[in-house]
């Protein structure tokens, strides 16, 4: 189990390869399939994001509601491949680490190695596993998503395995 | 207690608990996979999933988290007596409400949006639940609610073989619908397979085919054959736990079966999640 920080530094990320078991601490971004249709909106209308990509690691969930002394209710990963139409185009603005589940496009896979970008798979179901790992949660942009909304996370000891390495690796 | 609040209690739990037999289906698994491979990358990785997923049920159950943010849409399937003294108004007045509070009470997250295409406004309250009636013999109310999440439900499938179709072939079309799927449905899984009926026919057969316990053969010999080879074909297909390559790929397979036409031999696919939630209720008449 390799420890890392997010957002990434280029020499981590360049470690990485396809079945590495990692664990994660940091900020992250949570964007599912709203938030992408959005975020794509706007670069084709030439318009700023919200947030600034660069670097930064987005992860694909939509969170149940937190129960009373909680920060965040369970909170997997959701399904991957329904961002594939609009993933290169934010790998294009500087996006490193995606993290869900299951399979990705050819066209994913390309921008991934060409943007020297990683896929990381966390534990799809284990939704209660991952609230033990949230830090704190702040919502960024699209509130009115609801459990949908662009939010940023502070995580701790978040486990997931290397689906897509940088080099053109992969589990799958 | 009455029937809307045991609904709503029985969703809340379904969300946080699995019975007995599922967590000996995935401790089964992770033996399983230790005994045929254990060694190799994606075999490995299937086990750090099925560790992942003990550890999941620990928490959920400890802590009362539900176990996926998924809590799935209502799929409620009753089978109500001939001569229950309920009348179906009083029962769907109890299910609306017991599935109403159930979210609410059991933090579920709000995932039914009120129209497919045109905004997919949220509900916020995933209401409404999808309604199944059935009639049976007795005076008894039977009602099963799947809390469906749809990374799986999006992989399941309606195949509409031939009438000349063959065991093998049948197998070899389960396989794959669980191919093409890969990991998104959260594997390992469970399927429900409906043979037979009209097309949407079997894909009800399909899903109340999920209903039954985990572990129970068909009753009928040749069916609870063709399950087994089932899933046989399905562990060959090397998914693996996670969709990261290994042995296990399914925890069970189980058929359901009506007649059909003479052109043909509509097939439902079912699949769930590892997380194969369900709230039982039994009312007696």
């Amino acid at each position: 189990m390799r420890t890392l920080h997010l957002p990434i530094g280029e020499e981590d990320l360049r470690s990485l390869r396809a079945f590495d078991t990692v664990s994660f601490s940091g900020t992250l971004y949570v964007g599912r399939d709203q938030v992408h249709q959005r975020l794509v909106r706007l670069l084709e209308e030439g318009k700023p994001l919200p947030v600034e990509l660069a670097g930064q690691a987005i992860y694909y969930m939509g969170p149940s509601p937190p129960l009373p002394g909680m920060v965040m209710g369970s909170c997997g990963p959701t399904t991957s491949a329904r961002m594939d139409p609009f993933t290169p185009q934010l790998l294009g603005k500087g996006l490193k680490v995606l993290i869900g589940k299951g399979p990705r496009s050819q066209a994913v896979q390309d921008a991934l190695k060409k943007e020297k970008a990683v896929y990381v798979q966390a534990f799809g179901g284990c939704g209660a596993l991952y609230a033990k790992t949230i830090v704190s949660v702040e919502t960024v942009a699209f509130e009115d998503l609801g459990p949908e909304a662009l939010l940023r996370l502070e995580v701790r000891d978040f486990p997931a395995i290397v689906a897509i390495d940088s080099h053109g690796g992969s589990v799958f | 207690m009455s029937l809307a609040k045991r609904i709503e209690k029985a969703l809340i739990d379904a969300a946080r608990i699995l019975p007995e037999p599922i967590h000996k289906r995935i401790e089964w698994a992770r033996g399983e996979e230790e005994r045929l491979d254990g060694k190799s990358a994606g075999s490995k990785a299937s086990i750090a999933v099925l560790d992942a997923i003990v550890e999941n049920l620990r928490v959920s159950g400890n802590e009362w988290i539900p176990m996926c943010q998924d809590t799935g849409m209502f799929d409620v399937f009753v089978d109500v007596g001939r001569s229950c003294p309920l009348s179906h108004a009083e029962i769907e007045e109890a299910i609306l409400k017991g599935c109403e509070e159930g979210a609410k009470n059991g933090y579920f997250r709000p995932s039914v949006v009120e129209e497919p295409l045109f905004g997919r406004k949220n509900t916020k309250t995933n209401m409404p639940p999808i309604i199944w009636w059935n009639l049976v013999e007795g005076r008894n109310v039977e009602i099963s609610i799947l809390l469906k999440g749809f990374g799986s439900e999006n992989t399941s499938a309606t195949r509409m073989m031939n009438p000349t179709a063959t065991e093998e072939q049948i197998v070899a079309a389960v396989a794959e619908v669980v191919t093409i799927a890969g990991g998104k449905p959260c594997p390992p899984i469970f399927l429900g397979i409906g043979l037979g009926g009209t097309m949407e026919r079997a894909a009800y057969l399909s899903k109340r085919a999920l209903l039954r316990e985990v572990g129970v053969p068909h009753g009928e010999e040749r069916y609870a054959k063709l399950e087994e080879k089932i899933l046989a074909g399905v562990q060959a297909t090397g998914v693996g736990s996670g969709g990261l390559g290994g042995r296990i790929t399914a925890l069970n397979v189980a058929i359901e079966h009506e007649p059909t036409h003479i052109a043909g031999l509509p097939m439902g696919v079912s699949i769930n999640c590892w997380a194969d939630r369900i709230a039982h209720i039994l009312w007696e008449g």
